[in-house]
């Protein structure tokens, strides 16, 4: 059986082809202005890179902020429920999925079987997300690449004291201004993300072991200021960025078979 | 930012002084400055009359904004800081001010001004400031009974317009009238995040959007959510719009529609709000000092 | 004087209401000790009262800082309004 994932993130749209429970190929492509558009234009990417036909594809489930506007769709399923089930399915002893993209942060409580418990969702503001250190990287004129593992040089706790992304930006010049090293600037920004994102999981409880998954997991400053902030070293699983697409295609092989 | 396109977002200073009235020997001379974290300004009021004030940009340094923003006022008036009998300093920097008497916070001055402004049936004041939005309720003496101020968040302030301004190229002082020439109002802009609401804008120009109906989009989105906040405290008659906001006509008539209600207006600067409730406790202060020490 | 604390932000809206005419008459203050995260503090206001505030620290994070008593699931009630005699004291969120 071949299955496909789509999720339909604010900046990429990921998917993953499974058949019989191995991913066959991924894709990513740019959401851009047309998210259905470039959705058609993934799919077809990672069908061609699995080698099938899109005809062949028995069921594609969709996730992620707009889920609802994918092409060609049997059904769709939550950023909640694709983290959770994705993480799980690579990584068995999880119990604590974050999932931090671009414009919103999760924390979510799962059962071995990826069954969600319990989460918390931080969305609709810049603060506690990815956009955050995005802006921060733009006010310090640095790539957003490069401003990640600057903060691993860092060894410096400075604190931010704007929590607003606007805000931040001034608070951040002003930090230049006063000849802050940007690698102390860079880990003061990733600790503020984190400190937000911490406090949000452990409402939810946090159970070992922890997963970060999402674009942000791609940021090594990220990753140690959240590791820090948990007191506890958090796993990245292997593409993280492709973890919700691959729980789609893995509840699209369930519901075909059901 | 480069120096060219911060100009889009910056206003004129200026400062005024009744010449019709003579200071010198006055029993009160009082003063409210309000230093603000984009605008900063001195109030001095003569016997509990408006006299003279002044409206600048704040400096980097509080007292040194401070100073000047009272020396600006004065300037032309003959009086000499040393005149002025007490002040009182308000506002975000309202603890930096050198020459202060007391601080008192800019809820209770704005609504010790608003009622000066607009009369002692003023019940409802939101001020709009450069990086905060404030909503006041307060009673006919100009006692503040319920309040709320926000300055989390950039979306709902100056700041939140100046980085719209700043996107579509646009002066601060022109957004308003812009976006009100509009032939039809478009549905607000969704997101609430300024950062979120950015790319919105962008989007919504690369779809052949004018930038008129863009800012009438933002305008219309930030009338709505100084409304949720205004629901909060509960908007009763009568009802005025203070701050740098309130001379934006995009905002302020988008506001009034959605709250059915019409802001009284004033005679007064709607900036000195807060420096002149300021000036008005002072003018309290001193009185009150002067019955104790006999 | 009713006392709004917190903000609005695109996630939602997150207010502590203190009604500090209520304070004026309270001996106890005991929202001050019950506060896990120490947010409450005694001030004496623009009208020479002695009432309860949230520290201006805490002002524009109260959303994270009342976190750990506000778990998503089994959730006790309140220190801060528990502790009030007067109930004074309201959450928006």
């Amino acid at each position: 059986m071949t299955t496909a994932g789509i999720d339909m993130g604010a900046k990429y749209i990921k998917v993953v082809i499974l058949k019989d429970g191995q991913v066959l190929s991924k894709a990513m492509v740019a959401t851009g202005f047309e998210p259905a558009v470039s959705a058609q234009k993934c799919l077809e990417e990672a069908v061609q890179g699995a080698g099938v036909e899109l005809s062949a594809v028995d069921h594609i489930t969709s996730t992620g902020a707009g889920r609802k506007a994918a092409p060609g769709i049997h059904s769709d399923i939550t950023d909640v429920g694709a983290a959770a089930r994705g993480t799980t399915h690579l990584h068995q002893e999880v119990r604590t999925v974050i999932d931090v993209g671009a414009e919103e942060g999760r924390g979510i409580k799962v059962e071995a079987d990826g069954k969600v418990v319990d989460f918390a969702v931080n969305e609709k503001c810049a603060a506690g997300a990815g956009a955050f250190a995005e802006a921060m990287s733009r006010a310090l004129e640095v790539s957003l690449e490069d401003f990640g593992q600057l903060s691993l040089k860092s060894e410096k706790t400075i604190p931010m004291n704007a929590q607003c992304a606007v805000f931040a930006e001034s608070e951040v010049v002003s930090l230049v201004h006063a000849k802050t090293p940007k690698h102390d600037i860079s880990r003061a920004v990733h600790d503020a993300i984190a400190s937000r994102i911490v406090s949000m999981v452990r409402r939810v409880g946090i159970n070992k072991e922890v997963a970060l998954v999402g674009g942000v997991s791609h940021n090594p400053g990220f990753v140690d200021a959240l590791s820090r902030g948990l007191e506890t070293q958090v796993l990245v699983p292997e593409n993280p960025e492709y973890i919700g697409a691959l729980g789609a295609a893995l509840v699209a092989e369930e519901r075909a078979k059901s | 930012m480069t120096t060219a396109t911060k100009e889009y977002w910056r206003w004129k200073e200026y400062n005024w002084h009744d010449e019709t009235m003579d200071p010198k020997g006055a029993d009160t001379i009082t003063a409210g400055v309000d230093i603000g974290s984009v605008s900063s300004q001195a109030v001095v009021m003569v016997n509990g009359e408006l006299y003279a004030y002044s409206n600048m940009r704040t400096g980097s340094d509080s007292p040194d904004s401070a100073r000047k923003a009272m020396n600006w006022a004065l300037e032309g008036t003959g009086l000499k800081p040393d005149d002025i009998h007490y002040t009182v300093g308000t506002g975000y920097g309202r603890v930096n001010v050198p020459f202060a008497d007391r601080a008192i916070t800019e809820i209770a001055c704005h609504a010790r001004g608003g009622n000066m402004m607009y009369g002692s049936t003023v019940r409802t004041i939101l001020d709009m400031g450069g990086q905060d939005c404030k909503a006041i309720h307060c009673d006919e003496r100009g006692k503040v009974t319920n309040f709320l101020m926000n300055d989390k968040c950039a979306a709902g302030t100056g700041r939140g317009m100046e980085v719209f301004a700043d996107l579509l190229n646009v002066s601060i002082e022109d957004v308003g009238d812009l976006s009100l020439a509009v032939d039809e109002e478009p549905p607000p802009v969704s997101s609430t995040c300024v950062v979120f609401a950015k790319s919105e804008a962008s989007s919504l120009l690369r779809e052949g959007w004018s930038t008129n109906r863009v800012l009438a989009a933002y305008c219309s989105a930030m009338a709505h959510r100084v409304v949720s906040l205004l629901e909060r405290i509960g908007v009763e008659k009568d009802f005025a719009i203070t701050g740098g906001i309130a001379k934006n006509s995009g905002v302020a008539t988008r506001l009034e529609k959605e709250l059915n209600l019409v802001s009284l207006k004033s005679k007064y600067d709607t900036q000195i709000a807060g420096a002149l409730g300021g000036a008005l406790f002072a003018k309290a202060l001193v009185e009150k000092q002067r019955k104790k020490g006999g | 004087m009713k006392a709004n604390y917190g903000y609005l932000d695109g996630s939602g809206e997150y207010f502590i209401t203190i009604d500090t005419d209520h304070c004026t008459e309270c001996t106890e203050h005991g929202c001050v000790a019950a506060c896990p995260a120490g947010l409450f503090e005694i001030i004496v206001d623009d009208y020479d009262d002695e009432v309860a505030a949230i520290k201006e620290e805490h002002r524009k994070k109260v959303k994270y800082d009342c976190g750990p008593c506000k778990p998503v699931t089994d959730r006790p009630p309140l220190p801060c309004i528990a502790a009030c005699p007067a109930d004074a004291i309201t959450h928006s969120w």
